[in-house]
């Protein structure tokens, strides 16, 4: 005991002034540093945020994954192949014999219809995926089935495009999960929801070792993996919220992979010899939402008057640096039917007329709710240093995340800022979002941001409706082009910017792929020499 | 047998006390439980997120009692805490408990250490600045306490990872532990130094020591600065007094005036000062706590709070609270222990 005491004191004294107590990575270990506080769960049937998908899609397999080269076509993932019948309604998918659960159970088409009716029939928050399917509770059992054990059999409710229901396979709700292991640790219901918040049961390239909710997590990788095994051993993601911290971790060795960088902390090792980028743009875009329940919002004039009353490409430059790409459609760039067209530059004299040919030469006073971080703060004062241009007198309320969401959900605002990323990788994803809006009265079972900006336009219901169903992939991409160019003019909407993801990493490791989502992040290629 | 009168005075005495104790637990819990709820956000959001259909919005409305009045819930939630159960957090799906379980330790060692700091070096400064008054020695001391006062944590905070992290390479990084020894000592106490100690793992123990001097150091300089002025402003009052001048004038060293006589008397006060400062540390280090990703109670209930997570909030603020009264109960005691009169 004595000599115990003797060292903690001794300890004590000498670990300050003896520097770090280092441990290094070992090569087989990759580190990151990322924000990861947004996790209240590691159950497919209830992720819904950026860092959650992301780990579940490294954990568990789908039917299909969407291409990460090329993300708008499918590529097989546990099913190696699949087809719809003639009458447009039942899928049938084909599932690999070789795949196994991190277990060394197979998988089977059981293990699969398990894992979508239990997705639906828990109605988390991500279900609405799968009901765009037509899949409720009271119909997913007969609708999903195992007709052998390698064959799954989906029906739709109606007739749908194809490239629709596969598309919404890729989510991380449509993650199979090993039917045993979940209903082993079933509690008063709850389909292994409560146990597998917090473990895994996949047959992905990773397993989880830990998730510490706010602190970290670890994946161990699976060696046996159908796919081949990852290239590393372990991944661990450590919570580092301050971006700052993440550069000097990254730029000590301590981190091996830094995800949160904005402009600044990007700037200042943009000239480093020893730092690599790896980019890619994602789903997430940023726009502008006019209130329809503004008089002076409603007036086609001033709608399209500040669209040209947008600093676009000073912004970007300005505020946004590598981190966000100009894009003027609410179809993220990569995406079936994307367009990069960009009919709006910024031209106050253009706005100007256009106020005047409105009534509104002196201009008005209107609000911008933002959250209240950066850089969106700076976006709202560059917005309202280029709308006093034209007389519009733009306050910029600051709220946190959720209270201004919460506001904008009750449509008590004028102008809102904010960020939108798909729910799944298809077209009909943000289509729905942003152009259909069939009730637009406040009882509406669907809160979309059309609704939310007491925004319907019929036709566009229509078109909307029509490409949803629409079989032929090249007429279904021309559909939303159209859509998204007619939505472009009249919508209260004005798309500025889509998000471009940047992981810093030394020079001596390589090989993390950024997909279309955070869901197709993928770990598996990361290896330090 | 009657009980003697000073038995009876102690019981009421004790009694007032714990009245008194109660009484401000529930008026915390109150508060915090009316402000969560004005504050114009939803609650539903954190569990469904911004997209849920309106029914999964309404199922889970109701699963967390929302649709009840006001009173209805507070009420429910105070049953639940007489019964020792502050429930579940929304956003880490844990018992509240377990939570506070985690993250306090980890704020109690960056506390204690940072506290510890700044009574050791602000105490003496706040001496000799007193008995140097004017002198170069004051100026500089005031110096360091103005700067402590005036510079932002978190600027701080950075500066000092900068420096003495990433430049000059002397301290460890951000974090508790290096990441390969997180877990690797079982939990006794949540406090990594004395777990790590109980385990003999002296490798832990080193990693745990390196982590903690740079947010102690940062948090215990202002801790410092604030511990520092308060003793000189006492000293002055002190050493304007006629027993001072009796002391010297009997020909007592400068040494035995100053730290016997005028630092003894104003030890009462001083007690306040540090339980303040270390009470202020503990709910108020968030922002270095997020510059030093350091999984702290502040960070927790902050993050919980803008979530509306209220099992969490409550949870976390009565923890707090008690942690702040037991804080001036102690100092009650120290009172009685430093001053006779008191007794």
């Amino acid at each position: 005991m004595f000599y115990r005491c003797a060292a903690f004191i001794l300890l004590l004294l000498s670990a300050p002034l003896g520097g770090p107590a280092g441990a290094a990575a070992p090569p087989d270990t990759v580190v990151m540093g990322k924000g990861i506080d947004d996790i209240v769960s590691l159950d497919p049937a209830e992720v819904y945020e950026v860092s959650g998908a992301e780990v579940v899609g490294n954990i568990y397999d789908r039917l299909v994954e969407g291409d990460p080269r090329d993300s708008t076509q499918i590529r097989a993932g546990l099913a190696t192949s699949w087809s719809v019948d003639a009458s447009g309604r039942v899928f049938t998918f084909r599932l690999r014999r070789d795949a196994r659960f991190a277990t060394g159970a197979p998988v089977t088409a059981g293990d699969a219809a398990f894992s979508l009716q239990r997705a639906v029939a828990l109605d988390k928050a991500p279900a609405l995926v799968l009901r765009q399917l037509g899949l409720t509770r009271d119909n997913v059992a007969g609708r999903v089935r195992a007709a052998d054990e390698g064959t799954l059999v989906i029906e739709t409710s109606r007739v749908l495009a194809p490239s629709l229901v596969y598309f919404c396979l890729t989510a991380p709700v449509a993650s199979i999960v090993e039917r045993g292991e979940a209903l082993a640790h079933e509690q008063a219901g709850d389909l292994g929801n409560g146990w597998l918040a917090g473990h895994s049961a996949g047959s992905g390239p990773y397993r989880l070792r830990l998730w510490r909710p706010a602190e970290r997590y670890v994946l161990d990788a699976n060696p046996d993996y159908w796919g081949g095994a990852p290239a590393n051993r372990h991944v661990f993601v450590r919570h580092i919220k301050e971006a700052a911290t993440q550069r000097l971790m990254l730029l000590r060795g301590d981190i091996d992979y830094a995800r949160d960088l904005d402009k600044d902390q990007l700037d200042a090792i943009a000239g480093n010899p020893a730092i690599r980028f790896d980019r890619g743009v994602q789903s997430l875009v940023t726009y502008l939402a006019l209130n329809q329940r503004n008089p002076h919002l409603r007036r086609p004039e001033v709608i399209a008057a500040i669209k040209h009353l947008i600093d676009y490409d000073g912004i970007a430059h300005a505020i946004l640096g590598g981190t966000r790409i100009v894009h003027e459609a609410f179809e993220p760039q990569g995406y079936l039917g994307a367009i990069d067209d960009l009919p709006f530059r910024y031209d106050p004299a253009r706005a100007k007329a256009l106020l005047a040919s409105a009534g509104l030469a002196e201009g008005f006073a209107v609000t911008i709710d933002v959250r209240n971080a950066s850089p969106w703060t700076e976006v709202a004062q560059a917005l309202q240093s280029g709308f006093a241009e034209a007389g519009i007198m733009l306050t910029i309320v600051p709220g946190d995340g959720k209270q201004v969401l919460t506001k904008y959900r009750a449509r008590h605002h004028d102008i809102f800022l904010g960020e939108w990323g798909t729910d799944y990788p298809d077209p009909h994803s943000n289509a729905e979002a942003f152009a259909l809006n069939e009730d637009n009265s406040d009882a509406a079972q669907k809160k979309t941001p059309a609704w939310r900006n007491a925004w319907s336009d019929p036709a566009m219901n229509a078109q909307v409706a029509a490409a949803m169903a629409e079989r032929d992939v090249e007429r279904r991409a021309a559909l939303y082009r159209a859509l998204q160019r007619a939505h472009q003019q009249a919508a209260p909407f004005a798309f500025m910017f889509q998000l471009v993801e940047t992981a810093a990493h030394p020079a001596t490791a390589d090989g993390f792929l950024i997909g279309a989502g955070p869901a197709e992040n993928r770990y598996a290629g990361i290896a330090k020499r | 047998m009657p009980a003697s009168p000073s038995v009876e005075r102690g019981a009421a005495t004790a009694l007032r006390l714990a009245v008194s104790v109660l009484l401000t637990l529930f008026g915390l819990l109150l508060a915090t439980f009316l402000i969560a709820r004005v504050v114009p956000i939803d609650p539903v959001l954190a569990v469904v997120g911004d997209r849920a259909s309106a029914e999964t919005y309404q199922r889970v409305r109701i699963e967390l009692g929302l649709d009840q009045p006001l009173y209805v819930q507070f009420w429910r939630y105070v049953v639940l805490v007489l019964h020792g159960d502050f429930g579940r957090s929304v956003l880490t799906r844990n018992p509240v408990v377990e939570d506070i379980a985690r993250f306090l330790p980890a704020t109690v060692e960056l506390a204690t250490a940072a506290t510890l700091i700044g009574v050791a070096l602000g105490i003496p400064a706040g001496v000799v600045a007193a008995a140097r008054q004017g002198r170069w020695a004051d100026h500089a001391i005031r110096l360091v306490g103005l700067v402590g006062y005036s510079v932002p944590v978190f600027w701080l905070g950075l500066m000092a990872l900068l420096l003495f992290y990433a430049g000059l390479g002397w301290a460890a990084g951000p974090g508790r532990l290096d990441i390969f020894y997180e877990d690797t000592v079982a939990p006794v106490t949540g406090l990594i130094l004395v777990d790590s100690a109980i385990a003999g793992d002296w490798a832990v123990l080193r990693s745990a020591l390196a982590h903690l001097v740079l947010p102690a150091g940062v948090l215990g300089y202002f801790s410092l600065a604030y511990i520092s002025r308060m003793t000189r402003s006492f000293m002055l009052e002190q050493l304007g007094q006629e027993y001072i001048v009796t002391a010297r004038a009997k020909g007592l060293s400068e040494r035995r005036v100053l730290w016997r006589h005028a630092l003894g008397n104003i030890l009462v006060p001083l007690v306040t000062v540090v339980a303040l400062s270390y009470a202020s540390l503990l709910e108020g280090s968030v922002l270095t706590e997020t510059v030093f990703a350091w999984p702290g109670i502040g960070s927790y209930i902050t993050g919980s709070l803008l979530n509306i997570d209220m099992n969490a909030v409550l949870g976390g603020t009565l923890v707090v609270g008690a942690l702040f009264i037991a804080l001036n109960l102690l100092s009650d005691l120290l009172y009685r222990w430093l001053d006779p009169r008191t007794r």
